[in-house]
């Protein structure tokens, strides 16, 4: 028998893609910082201006290192999702998850008025955000996945998770309608999706709910290859179906849920990237495809946000508009040559 | 085999399939009475809809008996774990493996999972259990291919492989020879009856390939409208239980070729 390809070749070039994009993503913004003075910067030896300093540790270096958490989660648990539902489409978006989390959080902000004073403030903490948004996928899931043990058809499901997201969406919109114009600039701007600004405490934050639901992922990944074969085979090798179907979807939703709190919701790194990891591994062990996915999904947005800097100007996109853009085209270009999408 | 002790792996006692609801039950099946022994290969028969995947289900465990016991290896079945059920069952079901990426060679792996660490690696014992496997079936070349690529016949022997990689003392199978050509149904019965001789396994499986079955299986069981037979295929002849499979205004079986013929 072959031994089973260990894609050394593949991860090595991967991984040094990441830290190029990661070089160059920290490179680039409205202010040009030479690229000499970056690497000085991390090998100690500081800056010879101050302010680039400052740019350089609070804001670039949290904004990179939260882009890479962003999308390496945001693509494992869209590969969790397509494997558990086995079905290509799937991902955190596509099932409502993300309108969940944007329903914990707009209840959150446009709520919060509601309560008023120094309890309104509490409401709007940092942890509070995390909370509401994984709180709200993980409803949404748990409502999607009460239909799953009732409905056979994987169809059904996803049209039943888009269902779930206009109900949310919904919500959200007379939510809105009763709400401050402050309050509501709040909640649109969190739904644009933002990587800066954010603090070494949340990116602390988002580094434990990350490697929270990493760690679920890898102890699920026995479990998700057997899926793969389907759900009778997978119990008649021993498998308890209902707890690995919880602990996927525990791990799915801290991780969508935590990324969605801190980074607003960002659409089609997780349906496209693990169609693309699929592409250059031809294998679809999950102890080989989860750090791939997790590479990849950094990788791409950490260029999705290179982009969206605009680079040379002072503009910066909203980053759910750059992944759209080059998302979509990747899924129809994947659909296109391949014909099928396989999971 | 009647020389060996008799031992007894399967054996169904008095049992009803069949569905419930909340407050109603569906009976398909009752009165179900039949032993299998170690290392024989059962065929199991009868019309579309008379209950053979029910019965199938309810015995690996997939769906609850209505009524009456199931023994396994001399255990009722409701007392394994699905863990411990999985080393002593395996199973080959007409549904296709959800993933079509798969590689036959990761597919059939993965029919080591009862015995394999909490990440999945393969030990030297599950290596070599695959590659019996692979050299059983002779699926070797298909290794590397994906399951996308492979014909029904080739699936089919890939299917069978990844539960012999799973080297349980029963193995199962709802209708192995579907969507198959005659070349290939002949060539998966023979295959099983060289399985269960040459590796002492029980195999247990439905078709509608009445006639292949009566010459290969050691024991056939016959569910038919309102009862059920349990023999050698040669004995099942002899008292004419083969006649009530089908209506006889249609289908007229005759006992000297063993063949079911068209009554125009």
């Amino acid at each position: 028998m072959q031994a089973a390809p260990t894609y050394k070749l593949q991860f090595s070039l991967l991984f040094l893609a990441v830290i190029v994009a990661f070089l160059l993503n920290l490179s680039m913004g409205s202010v040009s910082i030479p690229f000499k003075e970056i690497i000085s910067v991390f090998t100690g030896n500081g800056a010879s201006k101050e302010t680039w300093h400052y740019i350089l540790m609070e804001y670039r270096l949290p904004k990179a290192i939260t882009a890479m958490l962003a999308g390496g989660g945001l693509a494992i648990s869209g590969l969790l999702m397509q494997t558990l539902f086995r079905n290509p489409l799937a991902g955190p978006f596509v099932l409502g998850l993300s309108s969940g989390a944007s329903l914990g959080v707009a209840i959150l902000i446009l709520g919060a008025s509601a309560f008023g004073g120094f309890f309104g403030t509490i409401l709007l903490s940092q942890w509070s955000l995390v909370i509401a948004s994984a709180l709200g996928s993980f409803l949404v899931l748990l409502a999607v996945l009460a239909v799953t043990f009732r409905i056979k058809d994987t169809m059904a499901i996803l049209i039943i998770g888009l269902m779930f997201g206009s109900v949310t969406t919904a919500v959200v919109s007379v939510l809105s309608y009763f709400s401050s114009a402050e309050q509501l600039q709040q909640y649109i701007f969190w739904s644009f999706g933002s990587l800066g600004n954010q603090s070494w405490q949340g990116v602390l934050i988002l580094i434990i709910c990350f490697v929270a639901g990493l760690a679920l992922s890898i102890f699920s990944s026995k479990s998700l290859n057997a899926l793969l074969l389907g759900e009778n085979y997978a119990k008649s090798m021993g498998l308890h179906i209902k707890r690995t179907t919880f602990i996927i979807i525990l791990a799915t939703s801290i991780l969508a849920g935590s990324i969605t709190a801190f980074v607003g919701p960002i659409a089609f790194i997780g349906l496209a990237v693990p169609h693309l990891v699929r592409q250059v591994y031809k294998t679809s062990n999950h102890l080989i495809l989860l750090p791939a996915v997790l590479l990849c999904g950094s990788l791409l947005m950490l260029i999705c946000d290179t982009v969206a800097q605009l680079p040379f100007s002072e503009f910066t996109l909203p980053i759910n508009a750059i992944t759209s853009l080059i998302g979509a085209p990747v899924v129809i270009w994947l659909l296109v040559r391949k014909r099928k999408l396989f999971f | 085999m009647a020389s060996e002790e008799k031992h007894i792996i399967l054996q169904a006692r008095n049992l009803s399939v069949g569905y419930s609801k909340k407050s109603s039950e569906t009976i398909i099946a009752e009165a179900l009475n039949f032993s299998i022994e170690k290392g024989e290969l059962v065929g199991l028969v009868g019309a579309n809809g008379i209950g053979k995947s029910t019965l199938l289900r309810t015995l690996t465990g997939m769906q609850n008996a209505l009524k009456g016991s199931i023994f396994l290896n001399g255990k009722d079945l409701k007392e394994y774990s699905s863990f411990q059920l999985a080393t002593q069952l395996s199973v080959v079901l007409t549904e296709a493996p959800a993933s079509k990426n798969l590689t036959v060679l990761e597919m059939i792996s993965l029919g080591r999972q009862p015995y394999t660490n909490w990440i999945g690696s393969l030990s030297e014992a599950d290596k070599k259990a695959i590659n019996f496997a692979l050299e059983a079936t002779e699926t070797i070349d298909l290794a590397q291919r994906k399951c996308f690529e492979l014909s029904d016949g080739q699936m089919q022997r890939v299917a069978i492989a990844r539960a012999l990689a799973q080297d349980t003392p029963l193995i199962i199978l709802d209708e192995p020879t579907t969507h198959l050509d005659l070349y290939h149904r002949a060539y998966v019965l023979k295959l099983l009856k060289n399985l269960a001789k040459a590796t002492g396994k029980t195999i247990f499986f439905s078709t509608h390939e009445i006639d292949l079955a009566i010459q290969l299986t050691d024991k056939m069981l016959v569910m038919a409208k309102n009862e059920t037979h349990f023999d050698e295929p040669c004995k099942l002849i002899e008292n004419g239980n083969f006649e009530t499979l089908f209506p006889q205004e249609t289908i007229d079986f005759d006992s000297k070729t063993g063949r079911f013929t068209i009554r125009k």
